[in-house]
């Protein structure tokens, strides 16, 4: 039955969209983090997707996580010498997250889930057909 | 009688088999909407249709079976490998190389799972008119 094949695909591809939400949770919850557990202000992070093939089969092509970039352009900075963790010019160093990409990111990532949601229910549907031939 | 009704079953086994072949192609298509560089794929499943079922007249595919006896029964050939997969063409470029339109992908989806129970239900009608045969009823 080549129709299981849907389910290692389509998983494989809600497993990477979870993934990519869960990164944008932590760059979410982490858009006013002044240090890390390095001392280091946070820095956004970043999935990478990478076609994932099933065997030697060319049909099925699911999709993994192949890294977990950091974001390494410049950390926002705002004037604000009473923080603790403000530098000698009174500046305190905070995340490059930017929420609206992030936001934008996560609703890509919970359409692409339910799509493939979509996609593993209508094949059980069809495989549920499929048990019921001839009764 | 009983050889077209068998023959029958075998060519609506064969398409099922070519849409759950073709369901995978599009899921695949589907799970890596997001994936750079990646490029849709789909296959014509008319010409696939046609060849497997040329197989099955003429039982000289690769994947017929071999048989040393002439008392041996055939298979008939074989639909199972992959039908040659082609390349979607792009309706709008996207900047990371992918090709996946996921309107489309989801549209063909959605057509084929109609056609796989489609035929599904050819297959249940024409086992059912088996069994009433069989019975005698």
């Amino acid at each position: 039955m080549s129709l299981f094949k849907v389910f290692d695909v389509s998983g494989s591809a809600i497993s990477a969209q979870s993934q990519r939400l869960n990164v944008v949770a932590s760059n979410l919850a982490n858009a006013e983090s002044v240090a890390g557990p390095d001392g280091q202000p946070y820095k956004a992070r970043q999935v990478v997707f990478q076609t994932q093939m099933f065997g030697s089969d060319p049909a099925s092509a699911g999709v993994a996580v192949s890294q977990v970039t950091e974001d390494n352009s410049a950390p926002r900075k705002i004037h604000d010498p009473q923080n603790p963790a403000a530098d000698s010019d009174g500046y305190v160093t905070l995340p490059n997250v930017n929420p609206v990409e992030e936001m934008v990111n996560m609703i890509s990532a919970s359409r692409g889930y339910q799509t493939n949601v979509d996609v593993m229910n209508t094949a059980k549907t069809l495989l549920q057909k499929v048990l019921q031939l001839g009764s | 009688m009983a050889n077209s009704l068998i023959g029958s079953i075998d060519f609506q086994s064969k398409a099922l088999e070519l849409q759950a072949e073709r369901g995978r192609v599009l899921a695949s298509n589907i799970a890596n909407a997001d994936t750079p560089n990646y490029k849709a794929r789909d296959f014509n499943f008319q010409a696939a249709l046609a060849q497997a079922t040329q197989g099955q007249a003429s039982a000289g595919t690769s994947l017929a079976q071999t048989t040393t006896n002439p008392a041996h029964m055939s298979n008939g050939g074989g639909s199972t490998s992959t039908p040659p997969l082609l390349y979607r063409t792009p309706l709008q470029n996207s900047v990371d190389g992918n090709t996946v339109d996921l309107d489309v992908e989801r549209a063909n989806f959605a057509e084929n799972s109609v056609r796989y129970e489609a035929t599904l239900r050819f297959l249940n009608g024409q086992i059912k008119q088996m069994t009433t045969a069989i019975n005698g009823q």
